[in-house]
């Protein structure tokens, strides 16, 4: 049986091809469009998807889309009536859309689909689950778990923003929700909004943004604008949010509270922001960790499935695990909409065929490796045909070669094998540098990913000496987990540094890998396996021969603002437009300096700053 | 025909009957918001209200 999920119409569309219950690939249409977090129907990832599976489109059993657009409708009614007469703006913005487009989503994603292959009876074909049921089938069933809780939390879906429930077998349900307008996805964007970041992409960079501050206003969140319960569960003040009825996130009495206006994109950032980072960190932490510890007192389960776009918040992971409620946890590495594709097609397949979950005993995401590939005869042709100078060796050199360049703290573009799925670089489309260098943070964020200083960077490690260089000892392939450098490895600091404060932290050695341990001391762990890829495995495992040090910088293969890459000729680009020194595409090696200068692009202003 | 069809079997499902004046005006208010922007509907809107 062959099922086609999709998402699409909101943020981040993305396609997903399931065949008798095996992720066969997924992909963003961003990657194809080059348009970050397209919303657009994705017929790129579509027809990838469709070609990977080796499949026509004839041959798909069922499409399902990822949310119930008449749920969502009724949603949206409600809360203007609710509201009314106020959100009379937002009701003229967005009804246009709904009455033109988005109440009759079944008939386009109909005709759209025709429009691809029209002798289809896609009527017959085409079903839809629950938006929160797509992201919990995506979290539960590629798990390496027979039985799980499940917690699936974001910014809202149909009406629901936050889900729980259990897994088994191929059983999946979702037994309490908290609806809309409570959502612990949308006070975090709130606050995404107010510290100057962009909604629904720059809550990453408030989390980045926590550890240079202290949480002086976590309490004034707690007494005036959410109202939470032992059981985690919350009601939010809405007196202080625009969100249901305004077109911004919080009002005027959201600005006296925390003592003025919001801050402009691109103004300074001061300590005020960061105060506010850690602040609405610290809440979001209490919130989550009160849900798993009530969810497991429940369910009386000792696994926890996470998907949603707050199970991206990989420090609030990190202290789900270490809380100790569950003995595993698992993270849908597309937590966010795009992986709601996945989670759509998951689902349709266990309910339609009745099939039993097959017992892997680890997940079945493929190391998140589900993206297109190309091989090295075709990557060759392609950098011939953008005028690229290359060497073409064999993997044994390349891995030896490209540590050396590593080691000598160069930066190195890393594009290798299936692309990943979802929001991190996982050393398939990944920026590499030295994590022992005290400039790499620095000239990475301003010379190669020109973006904001203060963002930390990720180390990526050897899955068999984790434990030597971090405090976690289990698996972390997907970056979804923080934990601390462990004691050993960290560098006392003087007086004086000890001294400093907010941004001012940002230039202290903390570690022996300082270019990936956080002011706090933290790190968003990616372990590499031998199994789900070898030839990272590899590099690392001849980076730690040279220089006895398994840990490397990990970071998307992109600049600020762009998808990260998914063909050659977008590595190429990007190579040519930022300061990275060699790049590694397959087995084919570029270094800049064997380069023509001709080609070399003004990249720093090519994209929209997310 | 197909879309009233699904509406009628959503409505019946969620059991939220009253919500059909209120949908029926507001479809009629956005519809007018969508007719109103740059089309010749425009001036009866303003003898309307």
């Amino acid at each position: 049986m062959l099922v086609l999920g999709l998402s699409a119409f909101y943020h981040d569309s993305a396609a997903a091809i399931v065949r008798d219950g095996e992720i066969v690939a997924a992909a963003q249409e961003e990657r194809f469009t080059r348009k970050k977090h397209d919303a657009n129907f994705p017929t790129n990832a579509l027809h990838y998807c469709v070609q990977e599976a080796g499949a026509s489109f004839a041959d798909i059993d069922f499409v399902t889309f990822y949310e119930k657009p008449f749920l969502k409708f009724e949603r949206l009614l409600e809360t203007y009536l609710a509201f009314a007469p106020r959100g009379f703006g937002s009701f003229r913005m967005a009804m246009p859309l709904w009455l033109k487009e988005k109440l009759f989503q079944k008939s386009l994603l109909i005709d759209l689909l025709c429009a691809e292959a029209p002798d289809v009876d896609w009527e017959k074909k085409l079903r839809f689950t629950e938006h929160h049921e797509s992201h919990a089938a995506s979290a539960f069933y590629p798990s390496p778990f027979d039985e799980a809780a499940i917690l699936t939390l974001d910014g809202v879906g149909e009406w629901a923003t936050t889900t729980m429930g259990v897994g088994s077998g191929n059983q999946l349900s979702l037994n309490a929700e908290i609806h809309f307008p409570h959502s612990l996805g949308l006070l975090y964007s709130a606050f995404t909004y107010y510290t100057g970041f962009k909604v629904n992409s720059g809550e990453y960079k408030v989390m980045g943004l926590a550890p240079y501050g202290e949480p002086r206003y976590a309490q004034a969140i707690l007494d005036k604008l959410i109202d939470i319960q032992p059981d985690g569960s919350f009601r939010m003040n809405m007196d202080y949010f625009d969100y249901c009825t305004g077109l911004t996130m919080t009002n005027e009495k959201f600005d006296a509270l925390f003592g003025g206006r919001p801050r402009k994109p691109e103004e300074l950032l001061t300590q005020r922001e960061m105060d506010l980072a850690a602040s609405i960190q610290a809440v979001t932490e209490e919130i989550v960790l009160r849900l798993t510890r009530a969810l497991a007192a429940k369910t009386g389960q000792k696994n926890l499935c996470l998907a949603g776009g707050v199970a991206l918040n990989c420090v609030a992971n990190g202290k789900v695990l270490r809380d100790g409620k569950f003995d595993e946890i698992w993270v849908q590495p597309a937590a966010g909409d795009a992986g709601g594709a996945v989670g759509a097609a998951l689902a349709t397949y266990y309910l339609a065929s009745g099939s039993a979950r097959p017992n892997r005993g680890k997940d079945s995401m493929r190391g998140s490796y589900l993206g297109p590939s190309y091989s090295d005869e075709d990557v060759a042709a392609r950098l011939r045909a953008i005028g690229a100078c290359f060497e073409m060796l064999d993997e044994e050199t390349l891995v030896q070669r490209t540590s050396e360049a590593l080691a000598e703290a160069q930066a190195v573009g890393w594009f290798q094998g299936r692309m990943e799925f979802g929001p991190r670089a996982l050393g398939a489309r990944s920026i590499l540098g030295d994590a022992r260098s005290p400039t790499m943070q620095k000239m990475l964020n301003l010379k190669v990913k020109y973006r904001e200083s203060f963002r930390p960077f990720a180390p990526a490690v050897l899955r068999e000496r984790v434990a030597d260089w971090f405090e976690l000892d289990r698996d972390s392939p997907y970056m979804l987990l923080v934990a601390n450098v462990t004691p050993e490895r960290r560098r006392t600091m003087t007086e004086d540094e000890r001294k400093l404060w907010g941004i001012d932290q940002l230039n202290v050695v903390r570690s022996d890998i300082p270019a990936v341990t956080h002011v706090d001391y933290s790190a968003r762990i990616q372990t590499v396996h031998a199994d789900t890829n070898p030839k990272f495995h590899a590099l690392l495992a001849a980076f730690q021969a040279r220089t006895a040090c398994p840990v490397l910088v990990n970071t998307s293969f992109n600049v600020r603002g762009e998808p990260i890459v998914c063909t050659p000729e977008d590595a190429f680009r990007c190579f040519m437009g930022t300061d990275i020194d060699v790049l590694a595409i397959g087995n084919c090696l570029l270094r800049k300096t064997d380069q023509d200068p001709a080609l070399k692009q003004n990249y720093e202003h090519a994209f929209e700053l997310d | 025909m197909s879309f009233l069809k699904d509406m009628a079997a959503f409505m019946l499902a969620r059991k939220k009957f009253w919500l059909l004046p209120a949908l029926v005006l507001m479809t009629i208010f956005g519809g007018l918001i969508v007719l109103t922007k740059g089309s010749v509907v425009a001036p009866f809107i303003y003898t309307l209200f």
